[in-house]
């Protein structure tokens, strides 16, 4: 297969980037799209240009490094599918790919299609976890937890931390992020104790890195690798006014 | 000369941690604060450690190299972690763990390591449930568990087929909620470059800023490595990319004395090659093999459709050797009797070097959809990578490079051979013998983050009270340094025409054919000779473009290359020296007549660690031996 790749070139964070253009011949169908770029960066190396810088590391879809913006959608055309997962299969011979990083402002690049998404760990920071130290812990079964609840909360927790989801958003809002978490914790016994304190602060965290508001239009949800539903935004801002509310009562 | 000193102590085995343990001395809340220690790495062993040092108060500090520690290769174990439980009412208990970690491991790893990891893995379960990591659960609202390869009880936990990433995302938000508190500073976009020894002691690290391409000094009382197994060097493998040995071989080459080096674990299910490019196998979980049957046709080069092939056409040929334990024997056994088959000309697909592993019986038993509710990821991450869908006929898999059982020798303190500097999790070599079983490294990891390394530590530390911060302008730190920034140096001098992808890869086929599977003398030989040639060719010939002073990726990888020579040099050494078959390590000349391993327990119960010399020099192999107290020494039959 044959294909024309345009790509983001930005040599760090503070200088100006732009396409570049590169065409590209013999694509095997069986290749993911990561490595189709191996290839492409090889073929560079070897004429003497600096090579694509990409982050990666797991290919298989679990570790949430690898996020392209791909043909105007995260993670490109397909479905709960990442970056790594996609092969190139998936897209017609002759087609112009066009290839960015994530672009929001909490995500600041540093390079090619690497970006800074350190203002996620900063959310987790706030309060992603349950107080309790080593050693605390009740017998695993004393928390009964029926199955239907467990499953939900995986639903949640499966999350990758790849930032598809606000790099989908047109207002850049990492709501679906943040309540995946918030949503994890506030269905259990072990995280509900805190679960007030705990939306509070995480939205909070949120709203300081500069990520936006939803206005519902789900396309988080639809690009999402590991389709993570917006019932749990629909859940956390449940949490965050209740949590409002009780403060206003104490007040 | 190191003289090795395993530090084990006397008392009935189910008695030894705890009576230890009281006797370990303690550090008092006010002298922690001012303790610095160093973790490098933050997987779950890693960041299980930090978190847990920081909540002691020990002011910590954590380095990975990845952009957030939540991607800690930790995060793509699939299929369970395991703990003596007993839920099942089984009759299981942290003994029968215990046995089945001695015999799965076949008889290499030391009983009271073992028998510790078995006891604490209770208290990992309740540790992650309590810290909401999503365990599947019964109806009823308690654990599940199911069954995993080498045993006949059901203890395995899992969270679908991503156990590692719920038990690392809980080991994440632990280690979150230190950084909040301060205690915990973290470090991620560093590689960890070199160990920095002060009087003998590891008082520091060399790291590199990935981004800015800084080399950076950081000092503390006590250096820990997290950093993982060296399966990379088959470039092929299960791993992640950025996976690699250079940490641990940092500290090899500094003195810290490296174990059991050839132990390497092949899984047996994996998704096979299927193209040139490919830079990774994926995994397909072990636990897959609870409903699956593994099968190849009993026709040579029969080529038609997997469902075309009748039931009587088919060999499943697990079930036939192993009758007791069938499709769930242990991960060694089951990737010699694949690549037997495929050998013998019977291998399925175009390449004919891949098995089926099939699961229409338990779709026709179970339906789909409680096949869909237990591997559902699994299958879905099948279907993508190879376009076929596992529900309608069977996956194909081959074996690919795993874990590594081999790694730092450690004292019982998981303390290594250089004072203050201590490996846990994949980085060392103890729990597991010549083979670890399946859900079992979840286990060790966790348990030597969260519950035995900040004990034994404390007994190190507590002679550090009055030492005061350490310097990084000392000379010990300018030299580590001066040293890392000549290596970078050098590299990027040499100016060469191929790539460190390719070099990777071309020494990976040199280890998977010479010091792979099966091995024999004369391989083994020629694989060391083809190592020399093609280090030498790499220091000729490495291109690297750009500069060491920006994100460098082609020189972030052909520094870990350069280590990898070393390496599979030293695996090839150290397989060759064990004149026995022993798991995962099968030499041809040692088998039985039925072709399984034939160890020999007179000549090599004993631990080989390996002692550096120098970049050319034969290293010194002391031997540790192993005693058996409370297991029999037997053939390992799954018969």
């Amino acid at each position: 297969m044959n294909f024309t790749l345009k790509i983001w070139r930005q040599k760090n964070a503070n200088a100006k980037g732009s396409f570049q253009t590169y065409p590209l011949k013999d694509v095997s169908p069986e290749m993911s799209f990561l490595e189709m770029l191996d290839y492409l960066n090889n073929q560079l190396i070897a004429r003497g240009n600096e090579p694509v810088t990409f982050e990666h590391d797991c290919r298989e879809g679990i570790c949430g490094s690898c996020g392209l913006y791909i043909n105007g959608r995260p993670h490109g055309p397909q479905r709960s599918t990442t970056t790594c997962e996609l092969h190139m299969r998936d897209f017609k011979d002759g087609e112009t790919i066009v290839i960015e990083p994530w672009r929001s402002k909490a995500f600041p690049v540093i390079k090619d299609l690497i970006v800074d998404r350190s203002s996620f760990e900063r959310i987790m920071h706030a309060g992603g976890f349950v107080n309790v130290n080593v050693g605390c812990a009740p017998e695993s079964n004393s928390n009964p937890i029926g199955k239907l609840i467990a499953d939900k909360v995986f639903d949640a927790a499966a999350c990758i931390g790849c930032g598809a989801c606000v790099a989908a958003c047109k207002n850049s809002s990492a709501m679906l992020y943040a309540a995946a978490k918030i949503a994890q914790y506030a269905m259990i016994p072990q995280g509900k104790v805190e679960a007030k304190e705990r939306v509070d602060k995480m939205v909070k965290q949120m709203d300081a890195e500069g990520f936006g508001f939803c206005s519902n239009t789900y396309a988080c949800e639809f690009d999402c690798p590991k389709g993570i539903s917006t019932d749990f935004i629909a859940l956390m801002n449940r949490e965050f006014f209740s949590s409002k509310a009780c403060k206003q009562k104490h007040a | 000369m190191i003289k090795l000193d395993s530090k084990i102590p006397e008392g009935p085995l189910a008695e030894k941690w705890s009576r230890y343990k009281t006797g370990l001395r303690l550090v008092n809340p006010a002298n922690k604060k001012k303790i610095d220690i160093i973790v490098v790495g933050t997987g779950l062993a890693g960041a299980g450690a930090a978190s847990a040092l920081g909540e002691l108060g020990y002011n910590v500090k954590v380095f990975c190299f990845q952009d957030s520690p939540r991607r800690a290769h930790s995060v793509a174990a699939q299929g369970g972690i395991n703990a003596a439980k007993n839920y099942r009412n089984d009759n299981d208990s942290i003994y029968r763990l215990f046995h089945d970690m001695m015999k799965g491991g076949d008889y290499r790893a030391r009983e009271a390591n073992v028998y510790r990891a078995s006891e604490v893995s209770n208290d990992v379960i309740d540790h992650f449930t309590a810290m909401g990591v999503p365990f599947a659960r019964d109806y009823g609202g308690s654990l599940d568990t199911r069954s995993f390869g080498g045993v006949q009880v059901s203890r395995t936990f899992y969270a679908k087929g991503q156990t590692g990433q719920q038990c690392l995302l809980g080991t994440y938000s632990s280690l979150n909620r230190q950084i909040a508190k301060g205690t915990v500073k973290i470090f991620p976009r560093r590689d960890m470059l070199d160990i920095v020894v002060v009087e003998g002691k590891a008082r520091g690290v060399i790291t590199r800023n990935l981004v800015t391409g800084e080399l950076e000094r950081h000092s503390a009382h006590a250096v820990v490595l997290a950093t993982g197994g060296y399966g990379t060097v088959y470039y092929l493998s299960t791993l992640g990319l950025g996976s690699n040995a250079s940490a641990a071989w940092s500290a090899y080459r500094k003195g810290a004395v490296f174990a059991n080096p050839s132990f390497i674990q092949i899984h047996p299910t994996s998704i096979p090659v299927l193209n040139d490019y490919q830079c990774k196998l994926t995994l397909m979980s072990e636990s897959l093999r609870n409903d699956g049957r593994v099968w190849v046709p009993k026709e040579k080069g029969d080529k038609r459709h997997p469902n075309e092939i009748a039931e009587e056409d088919r060999d499943y040929y697990l079930e036939r050797r192993y009758p007791a334990f069938g499709n769930l024997v242990p991960r060694d056994v089951a990737s010699r009797a694949a690549k037997e088959r495929c050998d013998a000309g019977y291998g399925a697909g175009d390449t004919g070097l891949s098995v089926y592993l099939d699961f229409k019986d338990a779709i026709n038993k179970q339906g789909e959809k409680a096949i869909r509710d237990k591997y559902g990821n699994l299958f879905e991450m099948y279907e993508k990578i190879t376009g076929v869908n596992p529900y309608k006929q069977p996956m194909r898999i081959y074996p690919a490079g795993h874990y590594t059982m081999g790694g730092l020798w450690v004292d019982y303190n998981l303390m290594t051979t250089i004072p203050g500097l201590y490996a846990i999790g994949e980085s060392n070599f103890s729990d597991h013998g010549a083979n670890r079983l399946g859900a079992s490294s979840l286990m060790q990891c966790s348990g030597d983050g969260y519950f035995i390394l900040p004990n034994t530590i404390s007994d190190y530390l507590a002679d550090d009270i009055r030492t005061g911060k350490i310097p990084v302008d000392q000379p010990a730190f300018e030299e580590a340094e001066k040293q890392v920034a000549d290596r970078i140096q050098k590299i990027m001098d040499v100016g060469g025409k191929e790539t460190a992808s390719s070099f990777h890869k071309r020494l990976g086929k040199i280890m998977w054919d010479y010091c792979g599977m099966r091995r024999d003398a004369e391989g083994l030989k020629k694989g060391m000779e083809l190592l020399i040639q093609l280090e030498e060719e790499f220091w000729k010939n490495i291109c690297i473009p750009g500069t060491d002073k920006e994100l460098n990726q082609e020189l972030e990888k052909a520094l870990k290359v350069a280590d990898f020579f070393e390496v599979g040099r030293l695996m090839c050494e150290d397989a060759l020296q064990r004149e026995e078959s022993c798991g995962a390590h099968f030499r041809e000349e040692h088998q039985t007549e039925t072709g399984e391993a034939k160890r020999n327990d007179a000549k090599f119960a004993y631990v080989a660690a390996w002692e550096y010399q120098g970049p050319k020099a034969k290293p010194i192999l002391h031997k540790e031996a192993l005693e058996f107290k409370y297991v029999e020494l037997k053939e390992r039959s799954y018969k």
